[in-house]
């Protein structure tokens, strides 16, 4: 099963390769991995998707758990929560297609935001799910180039990933 | 990710408590060299175990400078280094530590730390490093040691500047010695250690990190509810792991098995936890475990695991470990449960900690085991007891390596710390010297790293400058750090090396024998020094024996020699084998046993 990792780490220059490395180290999936500081300058939050059956994602939690610069872990599938990720995908819009396309980017509530003659970049936000699903309806031939954030999340209701 | 580090003090919730007791007393001023040596003493370091070089200089000389607060032990490798400390560690219970250079001098000490990792041993590793300014540009002598130490430690830490170098050193003390411990790195580079720039030092008293609190106690249900199943077990078996020792667990263990009356097993790394000689120890478990043991735990309906880690070694097949058991784990660390074996009652706290409180609990309830199914459990046992699976031929005419150990368990009357290099005779160690006391044991169990016995010999012998020390190796081994023996002379160490001399990597071949029909491959080592000119030339006592009734006289001249280093090159039959055996994939119940056993006695 996939499983959104949130963590609250140590603001300092190892923690993410100390992360990384535990993946490759031990074999583990990761889908994808982001990381950014918080409004508390000492601590990063990351958030990383991988998946594996229930007794490897509890091994991985233990791992990450027990490194020394992870101060706080939550498992956001673990509970109702927000997966947002954010993709900029770059179309050939020709003329023929850029009817249809801007019905795709309306559809998804995506937004154009960089035209030319030949071309629309499109940035859409959303669960990886969606964005998949985006990638899906778009001819496969029109797709020059797609960025992907990888996902973040925050659990619903007033209780937050704090220290 | 920001790429600079953050002021360390910065991420801590509460600033660190302060050592010293007058306010009022300006704190001294030291460079970094000196604030590194000074945070050593007043850590109570004893011996710092080292090789110096460039990027260390300013730390040397910081050192040479204290030279009669803490003791420096000049190493010939720095693999030497870190396995002297850890053998230290393991035989003291207090934190080793080693000072080496950058570069070459921290990747030679890279093997000693995955060592002390593996088997969980308490080290603080200080690495010198290029100056900041220059670190990443490839230069003399830089390797990034953090990031090649990174998945071999506990932690590890790049200090990179001066006012953060007692902090740093003591959570590094603090990561090492706690919850599980292992090796922590403290890398240094040279401008930190700058003697020329100053500033006041003040060594922390304790440290608190908002990322780092080891369990402190097992949880109170949790442990009733396991001494409940204990209870209720009618084929019960307690397998005790290297956790034990480490944890200074000794006392509650035996107080609990002897409250039971059930039997124990060890692995490698457990061994003297609980005495060896006593009745209700059943001998070694696993690849080269006792039949009994093995067979315990192949039967057993209730599995009581205590600081022990399921290792590959020690399960067997994991489809066939334990089929009938319920299982109980008792483990500092987390993640060790659940790992490769599910368990059914989990208990997360030092393992002497959970001991005192399941005594409790026992006592509270003031039952006991169920005595008639114990007598049929133990009728079993004894039954397997008597296949004798550590038969070898006690008549033989060339030394067989077990006679070698069993002699050297009559010399030393049992009270010895024998340290280990890796291969057969390491098992022949465990299986025929019955230690009876933690410490005692001292061998790389996780790891498997030929080259550590000598080196570690030595902490031990400095730890305990009187008692009996020696190192029980192979031909193989002893050559991988064999330069040792010149610090053995600089310090006038009375180590005693036993080296079973079977002219081959026995252990490889053995596996080659069994595994790939004979097919010698580079097993044989074809051209050995004579050990006892070699020792001799180190300036050792030097001895061969290679008649069976010569061995014993030897041994007690050896050790008589209280204040020689001596060098027993003991020659022993080089074709025997470590049995009894599980081959890899194999199930506790599938024990290869000696050859001169008929096969009624298989299972």
């Amino acid at each position: 099963m996939r499983h959104i990792l949130s963590m609250l780490v140590e603001n300092e220059s190892g923690a993410l390769s100390r992360i990384a490395g535990l993946f490759s180290a031990r074999g583990y999936n990761i889908e994808s991995l982001t990381v950014a500081p918080t409004d508390e300058p000492t601590l990063s939050r990351m958030t990383l998707v991988t998946w594996g059956n229930d007794d490897i994602v509890e091994q991985i939690k233990k791992q990450l758990n027990k490194l020394i610069d992870v101060v706080k872990l939550q498992d956001l599938s673990e509970g109702e929560h927000i997966e947002r990720e954010m993709m900029l995908i770059k179309l050939r819009a020709a003329r023929p297609d850029r009817d249809e396309l801007m019905r795709l980017v309306d559809i998804f509530r995506a937004k154009i935001i960089d035209v030319t003659d030949l071309s629309f970049v499109v940035e859409l936000t959303g669960a990886s799910k969606k964005l998949d699903a985006f990638i899906k309806a778009v001819p496969e031939a029109l797709i020059t180039e797609v960025v992907r954030s990888g996902a973040t999340g925050i659990s619903r209701g007033e209780k937050g990933l704090t220290v | 990710m920001r790429s600079a580090s953050v002021d360390q003090s910065q991420t801590d919730q509460q600033p660190p408590a302060r050592a010293s007791a007058a306010p009022d007393v300006a704190p001294p001023l030291l460079s970094g060299a000196e604030i590194t040596i000074q945070a050593l003493i007043d850590e109570g370091v004893e011996f710092v175990f080292g090789y110096p070089g460039g990027a260390v200089l300013h730390i040397y000389d910081a050192l040479f400078k204290r030279g009669d607060a803490i003791k420096h032990i000049l190493v010939r490798h720095e693999q030497g280094a870190t396995h002297a400390a850890d053998g230290y560690a393991r035989a003291t219970g207090k934190v080793g530590v080693c000072l080496v250079t950058s570069g070459p001098g921290a990747t030679n000490a890279v093997t000693g730390i995955a060592t002390a990792h593996l088997d969980s041993i308490p080290m603080v590793v200080i690495t010198g490093q290029v100056p900041t300014p220059v670190i990443g540009s490839d230069a003399f002598q830089e390797v990034d040691t953090v990031g090649i130490t990174r998945p071999c430690v506990k932690h590890n830490f790049l200090v990179k500047r001066v006012e953060d170098l007692a902090l740093t050193i003591k959570k590094a003390f603090y990561i090492a010695s706690s919850g599980r411990p292992g090796p922590v790195v403290v890398d240094i580079p040279k401008d930190v250690t700058d003697p020329n720039i100053k500033i006041p030092y003040e060594y922390p008293a304790a440290v608190h990190m908002r990322s780092y609190s080891p369990a402190l106690r097992g949880h109170h249900g949790q442990i009733k509810k396991a001494v409940e199943k204990m209870l209720a077990a009618k084929r019960p078996v307690i397998y005790t792991g290297g956790g034990v020792v480490l944890g200074d667990a000794s006392a509650q263990l035996s107080a609990l098995v002897r409250a039971l009356g059930y039997p124990i097993t060890s692995t490698l790394m457990g061994l003297g936890a609980y005495p060896m000689t006593d009745k209700l120890f059943l001998g070694m478990l696993g690849m080269h475990g006792t039949y009994e043991a093995n067979m315990a735990m192949h039967e057993t309906d209730c599995l009581i695991a205590i600081g022990a880690r399921f290792d590959d070694r020690v399960t067997g097949k994991i489809e066939h470990f334990c089929p009938h058991a319920e299982i109980i784990h008792v483990d500092v660390d987390p993640s060790s449960i659940s790992k490769t074996v599910k368990v059914h009652v989990p208990i997360v706290g030092p393992v002497q900690s959970v001991l005192t409180d399941m005594l409790a609990v026992l006592a509270e309830l003031g039952r006991t085991p169920d005595q008639d199914a114990l007598a049929a459990w133990w009728q079993q046992i004894d039954a397997w007891k008597g296949i004798d699976c550590l038969r070898y031929d006690r008549t033989s005419q060339v030394i067989k390596p077990q006679f070698a150990v069993e002699t050297l368990y009559k010399v030393t009357n049992g009270e010895l710390f024998l340290t280990s290099d890796v291969g057969q005779h390491q098992m022949f160690a465990a299986q025929f010297y019955p230690f009876d006391k933690p410490r005692r044991w001292i061998n790389s169990g996780g790891l498997g790293t030929m080259g550590f016995g000598l080196p570690a010999a030595m902490g031990v012998q400095l730890a305990y400058p009187d008692a009996p020390v020696a190192c029980i190796s192979g031909e193989a081994s002893i050559l991988m750090c064999i330069q040792e023996m010149a610090t053995c002379k600089q310090y006038g160490l009375p180590i005693k090396v036993i080296l079973l001399n079977n002219g081959y990597m026995g252990m490889v071949r053995q596996w080659q024998e069994f595994f790939y029909e004979s097919r010698y491959a580079h097993s044989y080592v074809d051209a050995l020094p004579d050990f006892v000119q070699l020792a001799e030339s180190f300036g050792h006592v030097g001895m061969r024996v290679e008649q069976p009734d010569e061995l014993e006289s030897a041994m007690r001249e050896a050790f008589a020699m209280r204040d020689r280093f001596v060098f027993l090159d003991v020659i022993v039959d080089p074709t025997e084998n470590v049995y009894p055996m599980i081959a890899a994939g194999k199930g506790h119940h599938e024990m290869e046993l000696p050859p001169t056993m008929s096969e009624r006695e298989l299972a």
